[in-house]
């Protein structure tokens, strides 16, 4: 092994969605800063569908570009679609959602990561990580380098220990076409980190050319697209369609003659999949009485002729893949490119991590992404990012950052992870965000874009167009509560014509744009509007139109965050506390949560619990006076 | 310090005969709840500034109806100088078991929450009041108590009255699960709740909720009584038996009729408590259409009651409608009352035991006055308000206050969706109304919700 002459303060192991954010946070911070991938040509790889965001997705990554990430400007640039989902429901629940163009995606990313500096790349596999004092010092690589670091970042997604498997065949991978990583996973544990199996699996790529797109449903996106980034002005690329078909009962059929064979049914695969993403075999097998399941037709970008067909994901034997494909209308003569296949692989179950994704055995040791047991590049690019910034500022010296659960889907996420494991690949859903009203997509940059600027990863001019809009929104908030509107002609007319009863007297102009069916717009044309930036009015009409329900979700924040700032001493000993049961002290124990608070979000943990915790910690502090 | 975001109340003093006692509040709304149910004096100002450590006279009045509930004197302490450390009141009331229950749900329903056995103390330790073996006696106390009261909470309830609180909760879990699904799950094809579907199935669970509180809403009963129904086949003494009750306590209200066709009702109080005694009419197969609403009527009265007195003739042997009659009343609370012992006995023991009631049996005569205050004793027993029980009390007030809870927050729910305001408003109340429930069923995580979507729907795109 030839050590390297020179130090790093962080290496990231992986070259994806979250390896790439971590490293450029950490660069950015001012850290010198390693990537090391198996695959160089492969960085931000879209191993599975073409698409960025989605529901509870499209929040990460605007809080993600809010913080100085760069996953939204990358989907700027290379979005062949872009669609708002939930529109016809209120702000908080509606996420962006872009098609990308694969090549494109990689390229912008690769670009990126080679121009920034502080920040190098080599292609190798990490094969071991050197422990001293529980405390990382370097890593070695199967090119007989070793690399002397402050910190190391864990981004290793479906490679370690990869195993794919079409029909009853398997073999290593890390992803179809690369090579796994398996010696790390060994050092992993020979560390002491505990290690789950876990599942996933992509659909088989199909040739345009052999589609009979005619006969097909048309899915076009949003006109104008509206791009993901707070930066981007305006997406230039030309839209494309995605189509969609559906499967059959004689699609069902063929499938069916293939369970016999699935690696998934006669227990082969042994790693737990994910519920909301299963594979077309388990869809048919769990709901008979559905006839048919749908297929959206997404193509991989402008210069391929690849078709990512969307919800058949299938480890089936390759001769009944291709034979049910040939079942679905429009398929009817359809070649595949690449075969669909299930992977598992090894994660770190991830209560043994902190919030700031460092692991809790061993000191300047951060995990990011699938290695946690998520699933999603948003989730992935998330977590890459506060691994990156926290393993920055413990190069740094400086506080950890961590965002709790009422600020921003991330902490959700960590906290859930880091709280209570996860037993499936895990995905975001709003449904998961208690504060869900307050964290929605538009207000990412009020919520978040002061921290990254405090970070230095939101630049000075950045950051001052945000406090322009932040002072404009409160501005116009203001005005609206102050000025009324007379019963004029003009005022009444338009609120007629808008379906909206008359008024009698004079009223403030907030109280009319809480109706629900009048618009900011609709003020403007009642002449009472400002001339603003559609963000600001846009923000202006939220705030004030959901207020009522605005505040309560504030006041549940400040209940919340009484129970948070209560903190539990990181050496408390929990055998010390009288009167918990043997079940609740082993899950204190595991988990070891920072705050009161976080300890009752462990499944398990009762509020008598609590109560004797509480107790317990309140004696400690007498008896230390006392004393 | 921990700061506490909720105010507790409870009755400090031991429930039972006393001149005097005490309902304490505690918690930040302290001063915000003595408002709504505290009025000054006897002119019931509304309006009066609350002085620190002073005796203030006055009355307590429920906070909807602003009614008398009883005659006061209150004590306010402002944080810190209080037991707890936080904003407190003392409540001083008249003694024995209605007052002091009446001042707590005015209290509850001004939007305190009930105390968990030792809060008081746990709040005074964390705020650095007590000391630590006070301290560990108190957590002995959260222990021993605190875990079991809340397992015991669903044991005290009838098999009945829990299976129709887990049927609301699981239709309230699938209505969530539906609002959640179509939130986060939009582009798949699940069919999903129209609005107006919605409210049909929050107002059907408003409607059972109600049904339900009327179990348990102790505050109602005590202003309007304990309903005790007398039930039997015709000619075993029902009327008699109600005179006999009536007598016992004050004159009696009206004649009774040799053959009651309708219901008869009086007013009797045992220990305080007041009694609302039903007379049914005779149930019996028959064919007379006058006779059969009478009976249709006493079986509906049964339903409502409390406790059922099933009334048997011991003079005569066992009827196939005293079989009938049992079974109506074996999943209600009872009391088997064999009457006429002044008379020659020929119902044997065997026969009693062929009716299935698990109740406790009282001889009376109600002609001659025997065995009267016994069955008073008894009906109290069944009533849940013999000696001291704060137990039992606390448990049924806990769920009175849950599902009261639980009723607002659909209310709530009810109004967004005339408002038309999308799902992610809706599902905040929603879930305030299973959290509710889940203090009497057992919580509802995300998780859950999330299960109930993946096990229905075929999600996956």
């Amino acid at each position: 092994m030839f050590t390297f002459d020179e130090y790093y303060d962080v290496v990231v192991v992986g070259g994806g969605h979250a390896g790439i954010e971590a490293a450029l946070a950490a660069a950015r911070m001012g850290c010198k800063t390693l990537m090391i991938t198996i695959n160089a040509d492969m960085i931000g790889q879209t191993s599975c569908n073409p698409a960025i965001g989605g529901l509870a997705k499209g929040h990460l990554v605007k809080e993600i570009d809010a913080l100085g990430g760069e996953m939204a400007k990358a989907t700027d640039y290379a979005g062949i679609q872009f669609r708002v989902l939930n529109t016809k429901k209120g702000p908080a629940v509606q996420s962006s959602r872009a098609q990308i163009d694969r090549k494109l995606y990689r390229s912008y990313m690769k670009q990126v990561v080679e121009k920034q500096e502080n920040l190098d790349v080599l292609q190798a596999r990490v094969e071991g990580i050197l422990v001293k004092n529980k405390r990382v010092w370097a890593v070695d690589t199967n090119i007989e380098l070793r690399f002397r670091t402050k910190t190391v970042v864990l981004c290793t997604g479906t490679f370690l220990k990869g195993l794919i498997h079409i029909g009853l065949n398997n073999f290593p991978a890390g992803r179809l076409g690369d090579f796994p990583a398996y010696k790390l996973s060994e050092c992993l544990k020979r560390l002491g980190l505990r290690l789950g199996r876990l599942k996933t699996g992509t659909t088989p790529r199909l040739d345009a050319n052999t589609i009979d797109f005619s006969e097909l449903e048309v899915q076009h996106g949003d006109d104008p697209p509206k791009p993901f980034s707070f930066f981007t002005e305006k997406i230039t690329n030309k839209q494309l369609p995605c189509w969609i078909t559906y499967t059959n009962e004689k699609t069902h059929e063929i499938i069916r003659s293939g369970f016999s064979r699935s690696p998934l049914f006669t227990g082969v695969i042994k790693g737990i999949g994910p519920r909301y993403c299963p594979s077309i075999e388990d869809k048919v097998a769990r709901f008979p009485e559905k006839k048919r399941h749908q297929i959206f037709l997404e193509p991989e970008g402008y210069d391929t002729v690849e078709i990512y067909p969307n919800g058949i994901p299938t480890s089936l034997p390759i001769d009944i893949q291709i034979k049910f494909i040939r079942t679905i209308k429009g398929l009817e003569r359809a070649k595949m490119i690449r075969p669909g296949y299930a992977i598992e692989y090894d994660f770190v179950i991830p209560t043994q991590l902190k919030h700031t994704l460092e692991t809790k055995e061993i000191e300047g040791l951060f995990c990011a992404g699938q290695i946690n047991g998520t699933s999603g590049y948003e989730e992935a690019a998330a977590q890459g990012l506060i691994a990156g910034i926290n393993a920055a500022l413990k190069v740094l010296g400086k506080e950890p950052f961590v965002l709790s659960r009422s600020e921003a889907y991330i902490g959700v996420l960590i906290d859930d992870l880091v709280t209570k494991g996860t037993n499936e690949p895990y995905r975001m859903f709003t449904s998961r965000a208690e504060y869900r009203l307050l964290l929605r997509e538009d207000n990412a940059p009020l919520r978040l874009m002061e921290k990254g600027y405090n970070l230095g990863l939101i630049s000075e001019s950045q950051i001052k167009k945000l406090r322009e809009y932040r002072e404009l929104i409160r501005e116009e908030i203001e005005r609206l509560k102050k000025e009324r509107a007379r019963p004029t002609v003009i005022v009444n007319k338009a609120l007629e014509e808008k379906g909206s009863s008359k008024i009698e007297e004079s009223v403030p102009l907030a109280q009319l744009l809480k109706r629900p069916e009048i618009s900011y717009e609709d003020l403007e044309k009642m002449g009472m509007g400002r001339k603003l930036p559609e963000y600001v009015k846009r923000e202006v009409e939220i705030e004030v139109k959901y207020e009522g329900y605005i505040k309560r979700q504030m006041e549940q924040v400040e209940r919340f965050k009484r129970l948070e700032s209560k903190r539990i001493p990181e050496w408390i000993d929990y055998d010390k506390v009288p009167g918990l049961s043997t079940e609740v002290r082993l899950k204190l124990k595991e988990v070891r949560p920072v705050s009161i608070g976080q300890a009752s979000r462990i499944p398990g943990v009762t509020p008598a619990a609590i109560s004797a915790l509480l107790i317990y910690m309140e004696s400690l502090k007498k008896k230390r006076k006392a004393s | 310090m921990l700061k506490f975001s909720d105010t507790i109340v409870a009755i400090a003093t031991p429930l039972g005969e006393s001149a005097l006692a005490v309902v304490r509040l505690s918690g930040p709304q302290t001063e915000e709840i003595v408002r709504k149910v505290f009025r000054l004096g006897k002119a019931l100002k509304k309006d009066y500034q609350l002085k620190e450590r002073y005796v203030h006279y006055g009355f307590i009045v429920d906070p909807e109806t602003e009614e008398i509930q009883d005659e006061v004197t209150l004590i306010f302490y402002r944080e810190p100088r209080s037991y707890t450390t936080e904003d407190m009141a003392e409540i001083l009331c008249h003694g024995g078991r209605i007052s002091p229950r009446k001042v707590l749900s005015a209290c509850l329903k001004a939007g305190a929450r009930l105390a968990e056995p030792g809060e008081f103390t746990k709040r005074a330790f964390l705020g650095g009041r007590v000391d630590l073996t006070e301290a560990e006696a108190v957590l002995e106390v959260i222990h021993a108590r605190a875990e079991k009261a809340h397992k015991a909470a669903l044991n005290q309830l009838s098999g009945g009255l829990r299976k129709r609180i887990e049927k609301i909760a699981e239709r309230l879990k699938e209505a969530m699960m539906l609002v959640e699904a179509s939130i986060d799950f939009p582009e798949e094809e699940i069919e999903f709740l129209e609005p107006e579907e919605l409210k049909n199935k929050l107002s059907s669970c408003i409607e059972d909720i109600k049904k339900l509180e009327r179990h348990f809403g102790l505050s109602r009963q005590i202003k309007e009584g304990f309903p005790i129904a007398i039930v039997g086949r015709p000619n075993v003494g029902k009327s008699s038996l109600l005179n006999a009750l009536l007598k016992e306590e004050r004159a009696i209200v009206t004649d009774i009729p040799g053959t009651t066709r309708d219901t008869i009702e009086g007013e009797i109080s045992i220990q305080g408590i007041p009694i609302r005694v039903i007379d049914t009419a005779g149930i019996r197969k028959t064919e007379d259409p006058v006779e059969r609403i009478g009976v249709e009527r006493s079986i509906e009265k049964l339903k409502e009651a409390a406790v059922v007195l099933v009334v048997l003739d011991a003079s005569e042997g066992l009827q196939e409608e005293d079989l009938f009659i049992a079974d109506l009343a074996k999943d209600k609370r009872h009391i088997v009352v064999l009457n006429k012992t002044d008379l020659p006995q020929k119902l044997r023991k065997e026969d009693v035991e062929k009716l299935g009631l698990k109740g406790p049996v009282v001889k009376t005569s109600a002609k001659k006055h025997t065995g009267i205050e016994k069955l008073q004793r008894e009906i109290l027993e069944q009533a849940g308000m013999a000696g001291e029980m704060p137990d039992e009390f606390i448990v049924n007030e806990r769920h009175a206050d849950a599902l009261r809870k639980a009723r607002e927050a659909l209310e709530r729910c009810k109004a967004t969706i005339e408002t038309g305001l999308s799902n992610e408003f809706i599902a905040i109340d929603l879930k305030e109304a299973l959290d509710r429930l889940g203090e009497i069923t057992g919580e509802t995580t995300t998780d859950d919700i999330l299960n109930m979507i993946f096990e229905r729907f075929c999600i996956g795109k």
